[in-house]
């Protein structure tokens, strides 16, 4: 009998304990797939955030390491320095990697570093109950600005992909959702871009997914794929990002 | 080996690390330690390593908490306001039980504090420094060739104990020129590193972190490094007396101080008084013991630090309130003259209080 459809290996066959209609699962589940299509599981190590994937470690089917919040970026040049040949990618949320960890994505990617970083964007501080987050829309009610984000007040929303584009070390970066089966195999394509990217040895690579969180949105999960599309893909275009300028 | 070179401490601290096997260094320059990733950024290249200046003693302990993982034999080097801002990863480095090494180049603080050389970190590294209950094995030498030494072998204590390791020395020690021999440190069957992260193949894969939610799996975690702490404060004190048989008044002093309060002390002897010095070289485990038989016979202790106060709180606990503990120190990157030291030793004997 043919397999059409089944677990990825780099998957682990393990309930997680992600809300109903948060898309963690479905990005999990991408660089699973990818890491399979690849065949590198063997040699992958993964980096996990402190955040709502503090625990992907469990989740996936390969060696895993627990960065503290936001040096994701820092402890996987740690490793990729020492051993080359490992595939190393870190997964961070919008708290971890933009406002804690804003120093240590920047560097790492101007240095080119050969890592691939999966930046999950769901515009809120998910784990600890809903705060502001970097990459609160103007505007957007959370439980430290409940008034809505005054920019005034708290800043504006870090479009990071577009940040980092400017740097000369990337040679990889794209945004995408997984708001619709379209939308997950754009993600799919940008996500295997991203690893070919560092396994071709030329320099940093990152994908941002617009992801959800109905919980801390006070959304149905179906209303909340929706705002990804309507609100937050107005502010974070979907769309590669690699524009470097060669300069020096 | 045998042949005698002269060092300066910092690129000793360096060098010595390279021939212990170390292969990664990570730092962030800072002022009185900037030889040694100088050192590095020349060397590592020449033995096969990585050399990489950090943006942040933040980022550059967290590439160390990185290369660890990998496996790699693994430094940085700082002075104390770049190793508070690495308390984060030397606290998760304890908890999730990684070896590497840490030099502290100590200089005056707090804040900003000064850049010259201070013992006023004691209390940071020895008492963990970071969040959570741990402990580091901690080294004072006080010698060049003893920071040389002391750095080679704490590469092997770290694997051994699968924890990091902080030679504390200071601005002094760093920037003095002394002559130096390579010694070898003694031969241990060190385990293979089977927890590294460096790619399940052809096994179930391996996970690093420091996270237990669940608190009774916790507190296991926290009895199990309890335990491994309890066998490295039996197994690694260490400690070297001068004169302290039948010493009237014993100095207690470590690193640069304890050679100048040595000097101070033999003066004190030309002048027919009895004195004697006991140098912890471990500052954690602390000698406890060692001291109290050391000090039995004397009269007085005079605890001498470049610092207002933190080594002598030990001294302390060692002697048990049983005997006056007197404290001299200077801060702020001053340090005591052997002068200075003398008029104390002579005005505790005169008053024989």
């Amino acid at each position: 009998m043919q397999r059409l459809f089944g677990r990825p290996e780099a998957l682990a066959d393990v309930p997680t304990h992600y809300c109903p209609g948060c898309t963690h699962g479905i990005i999990h589940r991408l660089i699973a797939e990818v890491i399979d299509e690849l065949g590198v599981r063997e040699r992958t190590v993964g980096i996990s955030p402190v955040g709502c994937a503090v625990l992907a470690y469990d989740y996936f089917n390969c060696d895993f390491v627990e960065a503290s919040h936001g040096r994701a970026p820092a402890v996987a040049t740690g490793i990729k320095r020492a051993s080359p040949g490992a595939v190393v990618f870190t997964y961070q949320g919008d708290g971890d990697l933009a406002s804690i960890g804003a120093g240590e994505i920047v560097h790492a990617a101007s240095r080119g570093e050969r890592i691939t970083v999966i930046f999950v964007n769901n515009a809120i501080y998910g784990m600890t109950g809903g705060q502001m987050a970097p990459t609160t829309l103007p505007g957007q009610k959370t439980t430290t600005c409940p008034r809505g984000r005054d920019t005034d007040v708290a800043g504006h929303p870090i479009r990071v992909c577009e940040l980092l584009s400017s740097l000369s070390g990337v040679a990889y970066i794209a945004r995408v959702s997984v708001t619709s089966p379209a939308n997950v195999v754009k993600a799919k394509r940008a996500l295997k871009r991203a690893f070919e990217t560092q396994l071709a040895d030329s320099g940093f690579s990152l994908v941002e997914f617009l992801s959800t969180c109905p919980t801390n949105w006070a959304m149905t999960p179906v209303e909340a794929l929706k705002w990804v599309d309507d609100k937050m893909a107005m502010y974070y275009p979907l769309g590669e990002y690699t524009h470097v300028p060669e300069v020096g | 080996m045998g042949e005698k070179v002269l060092m300066k401490g910092n690129e000793a601290v360096a060098e010595a690390a390279i021939r212990a096997g170390c292969r990664c260094f990570f730092g962030y320059p800072i002022t009185p330690q900037n030889e040694i990733p100088e050192y590095m950024s020349r060397r590592m290249p020449e033995v096969g390593g990585v050399f990489l200046q950090a943006e942040s003693e933040v980022a550059g302990s967290n590439m160390v908490y990185g290369a660890a993982c990998a496996g790699a034999r693994v430094m940085t080097t700082s002075s104390s306001p770049g190793i508070s801002l690495m308390q984060e990863a030397i606290s998760y480095m304890a908890g999730a039980e990684l070896p590497c090494v840490i030099v502290n180049i100590v200089r005056g603080g707090p804040g900003l504090g000064g850049i010259q050389g201070a013992q006023s970190d004691y209390f940071q590294a020895t008492r963990g420094g970071g969040h959570g209950d741990y402990r580091l094995l901690v080294f004072g030498p006080s010698t060049v060739q003893e920071l040389m030494d002391l750095t080679m072998e704490a590469f092997d204590l770290a694997d051994m104990y699968r924890n990091p390791v902080m030679i504390l020395g200071d601005a002094i020690l760093g920037q003095m020129m002394e002559p130096v021999e390579f010694r070898e440190p003694p031969k241990r069957d060190l385990p293979p590193k089977i927890w590294a992260t460096t790619g399940a193949a052809g096994r179930p894969k391996n996970i690093i972190s420091s996270l237990y939610l669940d608190p009774a799996k916790l507190e296991k975690h926290n009895l199990h490094l309890a335990e491994k702490y309890k066998r490295m404060a039996a197994e690694q004190v260490r400690y070297s007396t001068y004169k302290t048989e039948d010493a009237d008044i014993v100095l207690v002093a470590y690193g640069t101080t304890a050679r100048i309060a040595r000097a101070a002390l033999d003066k004190a002897i030309e002048r027919g008084l009895s004195a004697g010095l006991f140098r912890p070289i471990s500052l954690w485990p602390f000698p406890y013991e060692a001291l109290k038989a050391a000090t039995r016979r004397a009269a007085h202790v005079l605890v001498v630090e470049m610092s207002l106060g933190q080594m002598v709180e030990d001294v302390r606990l060692a002697l048990g309130g049983g005997k006056s503990v007197h404290f001299y120190g200077r801060t702020g990157g001053m340090s005591p003259a052997p002068r200075e030291i003398l008029d104390e030793i002579v005005k505790i004997v005169d008053k024989g209080a």
